[in-house]
């Protein structure tokens, strides 16, 4: 055993030459060989890289798909996003629990499999989902969860779960899901039909300057809700001091809500790679990470053959479209299942294989990024939107959408609303339209960019969608007349809790008081001056963390205490006359003293 | 016009923040000039007999006759100052917030490594206020009115906060007055 396991380390860190920087996929390969990687493993693989125990043990303990103990064979991921628990995800994890005869967390004896739960994982129009060791599952009800057992124990396969195809390149064979796309509405920008190189070939034929120039004609802003200005970033990288930069992807979609880029990279990834390949002649970038969140590991061998497919068509590689000086590749990174990582720092930092926690900035990472040297990290949506305005140009793209905000958007759709799913629409739309479009119209309350968004009541269904008012990321979740909006802000708080990587202090222990004061309310023990103590809490953690999770977690708390205040008013306790507070009971506080003492209080 | 009154208590705290009130030295003069000291240590009146304007708090809950003083300090007070770390927080008895009660009384007399009860007795006297299953800061039990943080609070943070209260001014505490250490 002991000699396989050195053999085992051996192989998989000189695959990746012993380089510490690939830390990332040793581990996961180490694990895929041998279940787990246990310390002995982490030792080993910090004397083949010439790293330290202890860095190899921070990546393995901090993604949740890399474990130090054993698991069972496979593993059942059965998502927590708040999403699923409107479709009483609940049940079915209860009824995983009775088919398995064991309790989240656990491994059933004969150590064939796992059950866990885990944050968010892009399938929120088709749930309640679960990962099931690599293979995505949606639709699952209590009563399909006997025979997915049944399957995965009879066949020892999860790929066997897959009956039913979905739609479009889901029922390739290289991808095999029954993940379906759900694209209700495409737009012009996304998900119209694109010849491959039209964008490469007209980037060629002009300066990488002139390509920057047309992004900024173009009013291109990034995508993944923050909204900087996609040409002024290039341009920072492109004037930064160096040869050697990188461009980098960000395909770790994790906020809950959001499964927009699993669309594009099922559906359009060569209108993503073609917009890597320009960004990366405009920034003076010859390598590029598409760095992919470990949920859609299952798309990842099709992206490979589309990478491939391009380097044999010139589109990648050396002298992309014949021209001299226009090289590119793209090398797929896998993160896996943390939420961080899609902080660009964090997603920075999980490439260069350390534990995804955000650093702190300046230096931006245009100037210092991977390996400290010039990046530009994207949104998947906004690398493709940059392929189509070089494609069709700068005014093309400008004239849609509103003035602040050019070119379409994708949102994603869930939560209680009757048509779920992808919509490519123009920026500027008023709340109220989208939802007529979605079918939810007697929502009480949209999540807008999902939980690090803002929650808006139906006084606000006017405003409009883009940045010069509502911004999202794409996250949109439909909250009906029927939700307890305080169940759907503690569902969130939980998500931030579980994710907030455990760097600054703010952030995680800030979370789990504001988490904490809400349970007190939610079980109708809060008090008047418990709301004033949130609000304060929430602004002492958004304006004091570390980097944006921290300074948005709180605002599912703070957007609902000022958008439903009269929510929060509902359940608290009225302050006594007497100055005592209605929370405290003496009688309890004693009963365990009266107990292990045998006799009554002194006092009554 | 009487001068307005001050009342004091220790609950469980270890009567540091009331040598905090004593460390204001010599304007302790120009204290007693202002007001009367009721019920408190420092005089040792037992109960009070007139309405007093301040309540100052030291230390949390942790038994019930702590509880009784606090309830009785919030019915015959104006205003509650909940003085001191163990008073805001718990402090240091609610170290033993993590233990369950029974464990935390076995330790205490028949298992730490110090002990020496050869009767194997936890005191037990019928007299001895009962202990809370947890140490509780003052604002779970009672309304407060004010939480004057450190450990102790410093004295002139102290005395600013009472010649704020005295004069009806606002509160405006210097950086370095307000600490938790």
């Amino acid at each position: 055993m002991a000699e396989n396991l050195e053999k085992v380390i051996q192989e998989v860190t000189a695959r990746y030459g012993k380089d510490r920087t690939r830390m990332m996929d040793i581990v996961r390969e180490v694990q895929a060989r041998l279940g787990h990687v246990s310390g002995a493993a982490m030792d080993l693989i910090a004397r083949e890289v010439k790293s330290h125990r202890v860095e190899v043990e921070g990546v393995v303990t901090f993604y949740a798909f890399y474990t130090d103990r054993p698991k069972g064979r496979h593993v059942i991921r059965v998502t927590d996003c708040v999403t699923a628990r409107m479709r009483h995800v609940d049940e079915v994890v209860a009824a995983f629990e009775k088919e398995l005869g064991i309790r989240v967390g656990e491994t059933t004896p004969d150590g064939q499999i796992t059950l866990e739960r885990t944050s968010c994982i892009g399938l929120c129009d088709q749930g309640p989902a679960a990962l099931i060791d690599d293979v995505p599952v949606t639709y699952i009800s209590s009563d399909k969860v006997k025979s997915l057992v049944r399957v995965l124990r009879e066949t020892g396969d999860a790929k066997k779960l897959v009956k039913t195809l979905g739609e479009g390149n889901n029922a390739l064979d290289l991808v095999h899901s029954m993940v379906i796309n759900n694209i209700r509405k495409r737009g012009d920008v996304i998900f119209a039909p694109f010849e491959s190189g039209s964008a490469i070939r007209n980037a060629a034929a002009v300066s990488p300057a002139e390509v920057i120039r047309s992004v900024k004609t173009a009013r291109l802003r990034g995508r993944g809700g923050a909204g900087f200005p996609a040409g002024m970033k290039g341009e920072f990288a492109r004037n930064a001091a160096g040869d050697r930069k990188f461009l980098l992807c960000n395909a770790d979609e994790g906020e809950p809500g959001t499964f927009k880029d699993r669309v594009i990279l099922t559906e359009a990834p060569d209108l993503l790679f073609e917009g890597m390949a320009v960004a990366g002649y405009a920034i003076g970038a010859t390598e590029g990470i598409l760095y992919l969140r470990g949920e859609y590991a299952y798309l990842r061998p099709y992206l490979e053959h589309v990478l491939e497919q391009r380097r044999a068509k010139k589109l990648l590689g050396k002298g992309i479209a014949g021209k001299a000086g226009f090289d590119f590749d793209v090398r797929i990174q896998l993160g896996a299942g943390a939420y961080i990582c899609g902080e660009e720092s964090g997603l920075i930092r999980s490439c260069e294989g350390l534990r995804g926690s955000p650093r702190d900035r300046p230096p931006f990472p245009v100037e210092r990024g991977y390996l400290d040297l010039p990046t530009v990290v994207n949104n998947v949506e906004t690398l493709c939107c940059a392929a189509r305005v070089l494609e069709k140009g700068a005014a093309w793209f400008a004239q849609i959408g509103s003035e602040q905000s050019s070119g379409t958007k994708l949102f994603s759709v869930s939560g209680d609303c009757r048509r779920p799913g992808v919509y490519e629409l123009p920026f500027g739309l008023t709340v109220a339209e989208f939802l007529k479009e979605v079918g939810g119209d007697d929502a009480q309350a949209v999540q807008v960019g999902g939980p690090s968004g803002t929650c808006i009541d139906r006084g606000q269904f006017g405003r409009k969608l883009g940045f010069e008012d509502l911004p999202t990321g794409g996250s949109m979740i439909v909250i009906g007349p029927q939700r307890d909006i305080l169940d759907v802000a503690a569902a969130f708080m939980e998500f931030f809790v579980e994710e907030s990587c455990g760097w600054c202090a703010p952030c995680r222990i800030g979370n789990v008081l504001i988490r904490e004061r809400l349970e007190r309310i939610r079980a109708g023990k809060g008090l008047p001056e418990d709301l004033t103590y949130l609000e304060e809490l929430c602004t002492t953690v958004k304006k004091t963390s570390r980097c944006g999770l921290g300074q948005t977690s709180p605002n599912p708390v703070a957007t609902t205490l000022q958008n439903f205040r009269k929510a929060y008013e509902a359940k608290l306790l009225p302050a006594r006359q007497d100055g005592r507070q209605p929370t405290f009971d003496l009688r309890a506080a004693l009963s365990e003293a009266v107990r292990v003492q045998g006799r009554e209080p002194v006092a009554h | 016009m009487a001068k307005p009154k001050v009342a004091t208590a220790s609950l469980a705290g270890c009567f540091g923040c009331h040598m905090s009130i004593l460390d204001i030295d010599d304007r302790i003069l120009k204290l007693a000039e202002l007001v009367e000291f009721h019920k408190s240590p420092i005089n040792d009146i037992k109960k009070f007999s007139e309405r007093c304007l301040v309540g100052i708090i030291e230390g949390g809950c942790c038994n019930e006759e702590n509880v009784h003083v606090l309830q009785d300090f919030r019915k015959n007070c104006d205003l509650l100052i909940s003085l001191g770390d163990c008073a805001t927080m718990g402090g240091l008895p609610a170290m033993r917030n993590h233990v369950p009660l029974e464990e935390c009384l076995a330790e205490a007399y028949l298992h730490g490594p110090t002990v020496h009860n050869p009767a194997k007795q936890i005191p037990n006297d019928p007299e001895i206020p009962l202990i809370l299953d947890k140490v509780y800061p003052l604002h779970e039990v009672v309304k407060i009115d004010l939480h004057l943080p450190g450990c102790p609070p410093p004295a002139d943070a102290i005395w600013e906060v009472l010649v704020a209260l005295l004069n009806n001014k606002p509160i405006d505490l210097k950086y370095g007055l307000l600490r938790y250490d």
